[in-house]
């Protein structure tokens, strides 16, 4: 199905002299001129990669080492920044910047050879569920051009379904790697908070914000995050990585050895019934591999999404207050002082997500509604916190649905903010309790791609990505 | 239910240095005030002998040695994305 090579062969291949990195990246840039009506990308960083590409061929004909992902063109989400490259979050309070730095996910992949190719469509600063806040344009869903890609990281998840790049980065605060890579039929990996550092990458709630890859397999995954995880300076909540790495070996994890959860409250009402039947078909053929398998109840999780919508936007209000027209971004030419410079950039600058994140932010935080909402909101995080806990005492991993439904028409939710909200429901409580999660291919539902996810033990992302990794076999 | 008034959307507007327009002012209170329905369902949630959870990894108090250290942006870099500079500073309007 898909054109490219694995990520390891492709970089064998260009350390060995067989593959040009400058034609990879040509292959890349031409794919997506090719497939430019699904609308995956903002920026294009033709010039950067091209120049990177010839330096790397460089290296390789001096008999340098150009690194385990030597030639590798890649995509990253507009939030990430990249030095020289233009850096919006797909908002317009950031359409005029240029990143003066980068971040540390993107030097960690470039020192191995990876290059860069692009900057992908987001909800604007990861707003969103579908790229429909995208302060710019939508992002078309692969599999039907007439329904969203999911979000908020659709562009990244569309251009690896699209077969644009082997991979990309996208960043996950409620769901926003998984949920649009079950929606385009593409693995997406949301680590354990803290493994992969966040310098450099536009913050959004920074106590769930985390980085992870899109890929089409689960060794590229492993590849990549085997790359980027672990401690950095420049990002003091990073934790280790595993001493072990994260590497898969050939010889693949047996899943007679599994203990296998399904989460009940995930299989419950509200689930569309062709998600329901790939779902169960994907969990009857584990159990027939050997799987040990049974239902588990952990009744807090379904509170998980009005913890989010307190604690996010809550973060996000602190987060967003940086945007206020002095230093960086847009700033209002016609205001006559400080104060409607602030107000006047930010009403231009900011679209209506963010507004709404930033008044219900406000809000919640606001003297009088504290411990009603947002302290109550962060003890019921302790709950579900426990529960998974006392959940992974008995399970190696927990299944469920990626998401209720398949992917929704665009426009369908965008005048309902509740209801986009919702289509996060089954993501977001890996990101309130810190646990690893993922979301692979299950199947298909009336032709559009059904995610199956898994969650892991905190910082259990190797045992994860093992199991994940049998499982993808029989699926 | 919560509400949110005309006045009290103001003031938040207000605290976060955000200037609705009318369009706004007259949306606004109805979205939020179902946002704000919706997650007032963790009221019914017993949390009594719980303390809130701010951190999920545990890190405390990560430091490193304080020294200066080459970065990758150079003052320059970072002044050529500011609206306004003057004598190698950013310019803003009058602050008192």
């Amino acid at each position: 199905m898909s054109n490219w090579p694995a990520i390891s062969d492709i970089a064998k291949q260009v350390k060995s002299g067989k593959l040009k990195a400058s034609d990879l990246v040509e292959t890349a840039l031409k794919n997506l001129e090719a497939k430019q009506e699904y609308q995956t990308v903002i920026e294009i960083t033709a010039e950067r990669a091209r120049e990177r590409a010839s330096k790397s061929d460089a290296l390789v004909a001096q008999g340098g080492e150009a690194g385990r992902l030597a030639g590798v063109p890649f995509i990253a989400k507009d939030n990430f920044l990249a030095y020289g490259a233009k850096t919006t979050a797909s908002s317009n309070i950031l359409k005029p910047f240029e990143a003066p730095y980068q971040a540390t996910a993107i030097e960690r992949l470039e020192a191995e050879g990876a290059i860069l190719i692009a900057k992908s469509n987001l909800d604007a600063f990861a707003h969103g569920s579908s790229t429909e806040n995208s302060d710019f344009f939508v992002t078309k869903n692969p599999h039907d051009k007439t329904r969203v890609p999911g979000g908020s990281s659709g562009g990244s998840a569309a251009a690896v379904a699209l077969d644009i790049v082997p991979f990309a980065l996208g960043t996950d605060t409620g769901g926003s790697i998984r949920q649009p890579a079950g929606f385009c039929g593409v693995v997406g990996y949301k680590p354990t908070y803290g493994l992969v550092s966040r310098s450099g990458v536009i913050a959004m709630a920074s106590s769930t914000d985390v980085i992870g890859p899109i890929t089409r397999n689960l060794d590229d995954t492993a590849a990549i995050l085997d790359i980027i995880a672990g401690r950095d300076e420049l990002d003091s909540t990073t934790i280790e990585k595993d001493s072990k790495g994260y590497q898969l070996s050939t010889s693949s994890y047996q899943l007679n050895a599994a203990k296998i959860g399904i989460i009940r409250e995930y299989m419950a009402e509200g689930l569309e019934l062709g998600v329901k039947q790939v779902i169960d078909g994907a969990v009857n053929k584990l159990k027939s591999a050997g799987a040990e398998i049974s239902e588990v109840s952990l009744p807090s999780l379904p509170l998980a999404l009005a913890v989010y919508y307190i604690v996010c936007p809550a973060e996000v209000s602190s987060n967003l207050a940086r945007y206020d027209g002095q230093r960086y971004g847009y700033s209002e030419q016609s205001a006559t002082d400080l104060l409607s410079s602030y107000e006047l950039s930010r009403e231009k600058g900011f679209g209506a997500e963010a507004k709404r994140r930033i008044m219900i932010g406000t809000y919640v935080l606001s003297s009088g509604y504290y411990d009603a909402y947002y302290k109550k909101a962060q003890t019921v995080r302790t709950k579900i916190i426990s529960e998974f806990a006392d959940a992974f005492e008995k399970y190696d991993v927990l299944v469920g649905p990626t998401s209720p439904t398949t992917a929704f028409k665009i426009g369908e939710k965008v005048n309902d903010p509740l209801s986009m909200y919702l289509s996060d429901i089954m993501t977001v409580a890996a990101n309130m309790s810190g646990n690893p999660a993922i979301s692979i291919p299950a199947g298909l539902s009336s032709e559009l791609p059904v995610g199956l996810q898994l969650i892991g033990p905190m910082k259990g992302d190797r045992k994860l990505l093992e199991i994940t990794k049998a499982c993808e076999e029989l699926l | 239910m919560s509400v949110i008034s005309r006045e009290e959307l103001l003031k938040l507007a207000q605290l976060a240095r955000l200037k609705l327009t009318e369009e706004e002012i007259s949306r606004l209170p109805n979205e939020l005030s179902v946002i704000l329905e919706y997650v007032r369902q963790l009221d019914k949630v017993d949390t009594s002998g719980l303390e809130p959870t701010y951190q999920v990894t545990g890190l405390k108090n990560i430091t490193r040695t304080d020294e200066l250290k080459e970065y990758q942006a150079k003052p320059a870099e970072l002044l050529k994305n500011a609206p306004a500079v003057q004598a190698n500073q950013f310019k803003v309007k009058r602050v008192i």
